[in-house]
């Protein structure tokens, strides 16, 4: 039951080897025995979830099912649920209960999920170990002494540890993609636009950009194809056709051009994951993949720039929790000055202040032409250099993260040397362009995670070149031994 | 690339973040870390470049000016920890 595809479970659902309302009890079930050590899901909907998982149940019975019908699904905590907690992993927002729901939730509510709760995340999104929570870290089902990386650290574990067979992430300068990476499964950044960003809490609104992560790229294609479309709620959503992507699946590779950044291999590159790379690539070229060094010149700038955009853009989202309108209120405030400051101060946590406080400054007089502008003017030359490559090849083939899971704790007094675990997957964010992580292999017991990026609105490559590499590997369907799990409270 | 502790209290106030003394010499330590790594982008001459804030240079979408939304002030109100009649309540801004 738990280790079906979303297609095989789909298949079963209809045949009745199992309810979506008997799958539903038993995913509690299993969430009760693995969640503990976890910390994966932090607010269960075991109710409405049966609800729906009967509504799911009645909708396959009479003939009206969709492919994800009854299907279980957590979403991060960073999509607004009505009716029930929306914490974006936050002190902030402990206590707060959207009024609505996110058009991503809508959608796949629509295609008639079952939302069993909300995944763990850090804390607004900021971060990339789930560390920065303020329901406490995630523990990577792989070894539970180390994270799970972040943001969407709840949403990799999860579905790492099979607690349900899809999640919702977001990713805004990796928070799919290096989770997905350090958990061994597949997520998947859409192209910038692609999907709606409404009700989804905002962290820096032009990187911004919601995704699926599941086990492999057939069920993150299944996902995206819900999730995906124009919504006029949102002013950045693009109004352009949705692709069949499960239909995309299964086309040859051969004659596929792909670029391998000679910066993404250098220096910084643990050569243990390097060595797993190397395998992959080899087992892509066997499949036909042509593969050829590319430069992207500008990589060094990757960091830096996304340090100033990102936090400026954070700086002037998060100003909107004031302590008076919803969200944390400090308590018996002198005056209005005061129930700002220490709304916020007590409200969020070390990282949020930390990145709010960096925006703050590139933003504030005096600073701005050196810091906003001058980020601004270099965001442009990496998009032109990945315009420039993709003259040439089809796809870019990278390391999604420098290492394998790192031990908790680890970074955490460095937020610099935190930042560089998404030296990697950033440039995607600053580009607007898609990218994708699938499994490659294990370094040291330790899941490693390969990107591919891709020109504007090319998911469905994205898709179907892991899916074809899924189909002569097995490293997405490795999974953790469950009794050091539930055993590792 | 450091900052000064007087900086950090501007930046904390332009914020309005509460800030303890005692966390002033440390995030003024961590501030300046990531201003050094930010610094890098000074080594690129930018003259001429034209700045990107769009990933897809698309403009904003603009729709027709019509009422689309109902107001709901019950229930966006009821997440507020002080209303009286419909009106958000803070401390006294005037003596």
């Amino acid at each position: 039951m738990f280790d079906l595809s979303l297609t095989e479970t789909a298949a079963a659902l209809r045949a009745r080897t199992f309810s979506s309302e008997e799958l539903t009890r038993e995913s509690f079930q299993r969430i009760a025995r693995l969640n503990p050590a976890l910390n994966a899901m932090i607010t269960p909907a075991e109710e409405s979830a049966l609800a729906a998982a009967r509504a799911a149940d009645a909708r396959i019975a009479a003939g009206d099912a969709v492919a994800l019908t009854g299907i279980p699904l957590l979403h991060k905590d960073i999509f607004c649920t009505r009716g029930l907690r929306t914490s974006c992993g936050s002190r902030m927002l402990d206590n707060f209960i959207a009024p609505y729901d996110a058009t991503v939730v809508t959608r796949l509510a629509e295609a008639g999920m079952v939302t069993l709760g909300k995944a763990n995340m850090d804390e607004f999104a900021m971060g990339s170990s789930n560390e920065t929570s303020f329901y406490g870290p995630v523990k990577n089902p792989w070894d539970l002494e180390r994270v799970p990386g972040g943001s969407s650290g709840g949403s990799a574990a999860a579905v790492a540890a099979g607690l349900v067979p899809a999640a919702t992430g977001t990713d805004t300068g990796g928070s799919i993609r290096q989770p997905a990476a350090l958990c061994g499964i597949t997520g998947l950044k859409p192209t910038y636009g692609r999907v709606s960003r409404w009700g989804m809490i905002a962290f820096a609104s032009s990187l911004d950009q919601a995704g699926p992560m599941a086990r492999s790229a057939a069920d993150a294609a299944l996902l995206l194809q819900a999730m995906a479309g124009f919504d006029p709620r949102d002013s950045t959503s693009v109004d352009q056709p949705v692709p069949d992507y499960f239909s995309g699946l299964g086309q040859a590779l051969r004659g596929l051009r792909v670029g391998l950044p000679k910066e993404y291999f250098g220096e910084g590159l643990d050569p243990a994951v390097a060595r797993v790379l190397e395998g992959a690539i080899e087992e892509y070229r066997r499949l036909g993949v042509e593969f050829v060094e590319i430069s992207l010149p500008n990589s060094g700038l990757v960091v830096p720039v996304y340090y100033v955009v990102a936090p400026a853009e954070c700086s002037s989202n998060l100003s909107r929790f004031d302590g008076v309108r919803y969200g944390y209120r400090a308590d018996s405030p002198v005056d209005l000055e005061d129930l700002y400051t220490r709304s916020r101060g007590e409200g969020f946590g070390a990282e949020v202040k930390r990145r709010i406080m960096t925006g703050t400054y590139a933003l504030s007089a005096g600073y701005y032409d050196a810091y906003y502008l001058k980020a601004q003017q270099l965001r442009r030359l990496i998009r032109d250099d990945f315009q420039r490559v993709f003259e040439d090849v089809d796809l870019i083939a990278s390391p999604t993260a420098p290492s394998t899971a790192f031990r908790l704790g680890e970074k955490q007094q460095d937020p610099v040397a935190m930042y560089l675990s998404d030296i990697y997957t950033i440039a995607a964010n600053l580009a607007g362009l898609p990218a994708l992580s699938h499994p490659a292999g294990f370094a040291d017991g330790l899941p490693v995670g390969l990107q591919l990026i891709g020109p504007h609105f090319d998911e469905g490559r994205l898709l179907n070149v892991a899916h074809a590499y899924q189909q002569v590997t097995d490293w997405h369907l490795r999974r953790p031994p469950e009794t050091a799990i539930a055993d590792g409270v | 690339m450091s900052l000064s502790a007087d900086e950090v209290r501007r930046v904390a106030h332009l914020a309005r973040l509460g800030i303890d003394d005692s966390e002033v010499a440390a995030t003024a330590e961590q501030l300046g870390r990531i201003l050094q790594l930010v610094e890098q982008m000074s080594a690129v001459d930018t003259a001429g470049i034209a700045p990107l804030a769009h990933p897809l240079e698309t403009s904003q979408r603009l729709r027709p000016d019509e009422v689309t939304e109902v107001v709901q002030r019950e229930a966006v109100q009821g997440l507020s920890g002080a209303t009286e009649n419909g009106l958000y309540l803070v401390p006294r801004v005037i003596g």
